[in-house]
């Protein structure tokens, strides 16, 4: 019988190069590295139409470390050269890494653009609120204050928000989770996957050496409950231990407020909903902030549009279609013409 | 049509003059542009070989009638080869005060100055900084100046047609071509037939401006005609029979890039961001998307750098293109890209000056930025583009080099041959060989680093195919896995390697020709780029003279043809014109260990013939 296997069912160890993987042990890196390995085998992702491009940074070592095609960079320009891949082949699924140094500081610029021409590209943007490669100075994303080998006296300049960076320049998928989440990271990856359009993740990463315990204020198992919400489309925006606290809009205020369910005659009811396509409310999910707020993580905004190397292609074809155009011949020949006898 | 039939007439006997320069000149909202291009093209049908040369103003709307709002536009033809756009003006043709003030310096001694009277004002005279109306001085008594009031008898040519006074006034431009067709015995039909087509939605302008031709070329006719006017005849060249079609240098070098990239089978990623003069490369392959051309422009010169590497990687052929200050930005991409073996072309179309120095002048002052002007030991190929046409067969070739050794390859090509125009004998796309490129899909003993015996090129594989998942980067690679590698034996080995890669390349171009002249003689004048139409007239002037002179001219500056130092040493001297300080000459003396001496200038504009001749005779009669 001439029967064909099922070609095997890749695991996360398939999505793992044979190169020693060379972050500091207990970085955060290592788990997301497992998170996204995990995905992509859960996904089924095909290896050979996988792409992983970076900048530099500790965390743009990632493609060495991933058995798919890997392209480690230069400083900040891996969304650019990710545009680039996906100008040349949209077919292939292309992921870009990077720490909060490469993506918001030097390539502040190439993030915007490739987030604003919404190239189907998944950007996951490791912060860890400091520039951990060079060793420790503060990034843009660090909190003011933040001592470092560049700002003895602590660092003056305020710091971006990352999620909010992406939704003010016209982002169609806005994301975060952490490197300990390692369930809550999967899921979120995998929307991210399956969005059309430039996926924005923000993914909380500890550098143990340079700036250890960064989030714990919001990622430590003893605040975890009333410091971080999951939100979900379409659920209440709840927290807290039993789920006893949730989110309700101020209308006259314009703004997210923390209340307690049973309190003041609050009841669920009151808790607004999670609308992923409501961009105003995503951004008032990734303005709050501990300690009057919990973070808030998951898909906080996600809204099919056309992808941009969608649309280039969509040109082409179009120009392409009448095949005779295309003579070298004539082109060559284009505009005023005379014959010398 | 009736209008152009009734207008020809006999005529005195014309002056047979070998070539003439002819300058329009203008505020930029007068249409000199338009003028002189349709003055080239009559010239082109007439059997002229020629060059042209259009300079605008760097202000986009500067007010009218200043200098600095000036536009002109210089055509050179003859009845023999033409080499440059020209060296000194025949003919000047003025629109205003402006435009006399700014181009009358380049005006032959004795020639003739056509200006509209009509233009010189009291306000336009002051906007020009005159304080006296120099047509009515004696200030202009070296040159045979003709005043005619164009923009009354304009505006009286086309009275019938029922325009404002403001739009009538548009087509002097015409009416001053008439006038210059008149002079030189041109036909004026394609112009008409060119107005026609061009206005058929408003059928008063083309006719308003057919009946300014017209009246431009029948006050030149009849007796109207200034003594000061002469009429001449300048027969066709002996030129190459075939068809032909003036083309820029920007033009030429998008068409060779889109045949280089159908000569491979490769699609084009052309990622660019806006530069003068380089947009223009941008502009004319946006429209080629009939052939599948992507364009990209992206938010500045190092992301356009960085995109077109990507392409590279997933298979498409990567063109980026710039100007001098966006090339510096891309340099750190180019190290990227000569570090992992992609090819990469980069067309520089070089101006002047360091950082944004003068946009719309030109120089040749990027060689050293291409040469040597990256971090760490990284080579890459650089050839130039020498004159308009040249351009289609240099892009070719870039083409061939970047994907035969998986090396970006750079270009440089300037201002003025951007702009500038001349006549091209078309050729056969399928006449050029093909040099398809091969993509590795082979699984068997793959290493991404592994090499090509011969060429030292690496493999490429097309993310996308099975079986071949590998990482590259920036961080130094091991010789053969390209894993990361701190290893210093390996770091030597493959710094050795890309050295050696772009250096054999010089076995695969031809050996270097004495362009004009032979080995051996007293002087050898060397350039590249741009100056080799000057160099080229002047150096056979020189010879007709009796002066042991030869042209060496470069189309590859690295690695440079393996032949030169040898033939380069056959000669009493070596002379390098460039319009910079030195930076091939620096190079000659670096590689070959010769004298030789530079002749250098950066004023913004291309060397005269004259200039260049000088210089030659005081080397040769001491
Ligand atoms: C053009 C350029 N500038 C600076 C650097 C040095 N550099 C390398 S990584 C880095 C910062 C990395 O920080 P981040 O992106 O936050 O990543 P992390 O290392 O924390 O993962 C810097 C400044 C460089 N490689 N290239
Ligand atoms: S320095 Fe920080 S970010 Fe870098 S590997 Fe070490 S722990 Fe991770």
């Amino acid at each position: 019988m001439n029967v064909q296997s099922p070609p095997e069912k890749l695991t996360a160890r398939d999505f793992a190069t044979d190169q020693e993987v060379r972050w500091c042990p207990g970085c955060g890196d290592y788990a997301i590295l497992k998170g996204v390995q995990n995905t992509l085998a859960q996904l089924e992702a095909d290896p050979k139409n996988t792409v992983f491009v970076s900048g530099i940074g500790c965390a743009a070592r990632f493609p060495y470390y991933m058995e798919t095609y890997g392209f480690h960079t230069i400083h900040g320009r891996s969304p650019a050269v990710a545009t680039g891949v996906k100008l040349a082949n949209p077919e292939l699924d292309v992921w870009v890494v990077g720490g909060d140094g490469d993506m918001l500081s030097i390539g502040g610029n190439h993030t915007m653009h490739a987030i604003r021409r919404n190239v189907d590209l998944q950007i996951l943007l490791f912060n860890n609120q400091i520039y951990g490669l060079t060793k420790g100075q503060y990034s843009p994303t660090s909190k003011i204050g933040t001592k470092s080998p560049s700002t003895p006296l602590g660092s003056i300049d305020n710091p971006v928000s990352a999620a909010q960076f992406a939704l003010g320049v016209g982002g169609t998928f806005i994301a975060r989770s952490s490197d300990i989440l390692q369930k809550h990271l999967p899921e979120v990856l995998k929307r991210a996957y399956k969005h059309k359009g430039a996926s924005f993740v923000e993914i909380f990463q500890n550098c143990i050496v340079y700036n250890d315990g960064a989030f714990k204020h919001f990622t430590e198992k003893s605040v975890q409950d009333e410091m971080q919400i999951h939100v979900e489309h379409g659920e209440p925006l709840l927290f807290g231990k039993d789920k006893s606290k949730g989110l309700i809009l101020n209308k006259e205020e314009m703004r997210l407020e923390v209340v307690t369910l049973g309190e003041d005659g609050i009841t669920l009811d009151d808790i607004a909903i999670h609308d992923e396509t409501n961009r105003g409310l995503a951004t008032m999910l990734a303005q709050m902030d501990p300690p009057d707020y919990p973070v808030a993580l998951g898909v906080l905004y996600a809204e099919p549009a056309a992808s941009y190397e969608v649309s280039v292609h969509a040109q082409i074809d179009q120009a392409t279609k009448d095949g005779d155009k295309a003579d070298l011949n004539k082109l060559l020949q284009r505009g005023q013409t005379w014959t010398v006898e | 049509m009736s209008e152009v039939a009734a207008a020809e007439r006999p005529e005195e006997k014309r002056h047979e003059i070998e070539s003439a320069v002819v300058r329009f000149a203008g505020d930029s909202g007068d249409g000199m542009q338009l003028t002189g291009s349709h003055f080239t093209m009559t010239a082109a049908i007439a059997g002229n070989d020629l060059a042209t040369f259009p300079d605008f103003p760097a202000e986009i709307r500067a007010p009218a009638g200043t200098t600095f709002g000036v536009s002109a536009f210089q055509i050179n033809f003859g009845a023999r080869k033409i080499m440059t756009s020209g060296d000194l003006l025949d003919v000047l043709v003025v629109m205003n005060p402006a435009a006399l003030v700014t181009n009358l310096a380049d005006v032959k001694p004795n020639g003739i100055v056509i200006a509209d009277s009509g233009a010189f004002t009291d306000r336009n005279l002051t906007k020009a900084g005159y304080t006296e109306n120099p047509l009515e001085n004696d200030s202009l008594d070296g040159y045979r100046l003709v005043k005619i009031d164009m923009s009354r008898l304009t505006v009286e040519a086309v009275k019938e047609f029922g325009l404002s006074n403001k739009e009538a006034l548009r087509s002097k431009n015409m009416w001053a071509l008439g006038l210059v067709y008149w002079m030189y015995g041109r036909k004026r039909q394609a112009s008409v037939d060119w107005l026609e087509t061009k206005f058929a939605k408003n059928p008063d302008i083309a006719k308003a401006n057919i009946a300014a031709l017209n009246a431009g070329h029948a006050f030149g006719e009849t007796a109207e005609m200034p003594a000061e006017l002469g009429t001449f005849d300048v027969e066709p060249a002996a030129i190459a029979p075939g068809l032909y079609r003036t083309i820029t240098g920007a033009e030429s070098v998008s068409l060779g890039l889109l045949a280089g990239s159908l000569l491979a089978d490769l699609k084009i990623a052309f990622c660019s961001y806006p530069i003068t003069p380089a947009s223009a490369l941008l502009h004319q392959l946006a429209r080629m998307k009939e052939f599948g051309v992507v364009t990209f422009q992206a938010e500045d010169e190092i992301a356009a750098a960085a995109a077109a590497i990507g392409a590279s990687y997933a298979g498409s052929l990567g063109i980026t293109s710039s100007s001098g200050p966006g090339i510096a930005l891309k340099m750190e991409a180019i190290g990227l890209a000569i570090a992992t073996e992609l090819p990469l072309v980069v067309i520089n179309s070089q101006r002047a000056g360091p950082s944004t120095g003068l946009p719309t002048k030109t120089e040749q002052s990027d060689l050293y930025q291409a040469v040597y002007g990256r971090n760490g030991d990284a080579p890459m190929p650089v050839i130039s583009v020498s004159t308009p046409s040249d351009g289609y067969e240099v892009a070719i070739e870039a083409v061939r080099i970047a994907t035969k050794y998986m090396t970006p390859v750079m270009v440089l090509t300037d201002g003025y041959i951007t702009n500038a125009s001349e006549p091209w004998l078309i050729p056969d796309a399928g006449d050029s060989e093909r040099f398809d490129v091969t993509f590795r899909t082979d699984p068997e003993d793959f290493q991404p680093f592994m090499r090509d015996d011969e060429t030292l090129a690496r493999p490429w594989v097309k993310p996308g195919t099975p079986d071949l998942m590998h990482r590259i980067g920036g961080i130094e690679r091991s010789y053969d896995s390209g894993h990361i590698s701190y290893d210093p034996e390996n770091h030597q080995k493959m710094t050795d390697v890309r050295a050696a890669k772009v250096l054999g390349i010089a076995n695969d171009i031809p050996e270097q020709e004495v362009t004009v002249g032979e080995a051996g003689a007293k002087l050898a004048v060397v350039g590249w780029g741009s100056t080799y139409g000057p160099i080229n007239r002047a150096v056979n002037n020189m010879r007709d003279d009796g002066l042991d002179v030869a042209q060496i001219h470069l189309r590859y500056i690295w690695p440079l043809p393996r032949n030169l130092g040898e033939l380069l040493g056959s000669f009493d001297q070596i002379l390098v014109p460039e319009m910079n300080t030195g930076q091939l000459r620096t190079l000659l003396r670096d590689q070959y260990l010769l004298p030789a001496e530079g002749l250098n200038k950066v004023n913004g504009k291309p060397f005269l013939i004259g200039e260049l001749e000088d210089a030659i005779r005081t080397r040769l009669e001491k």
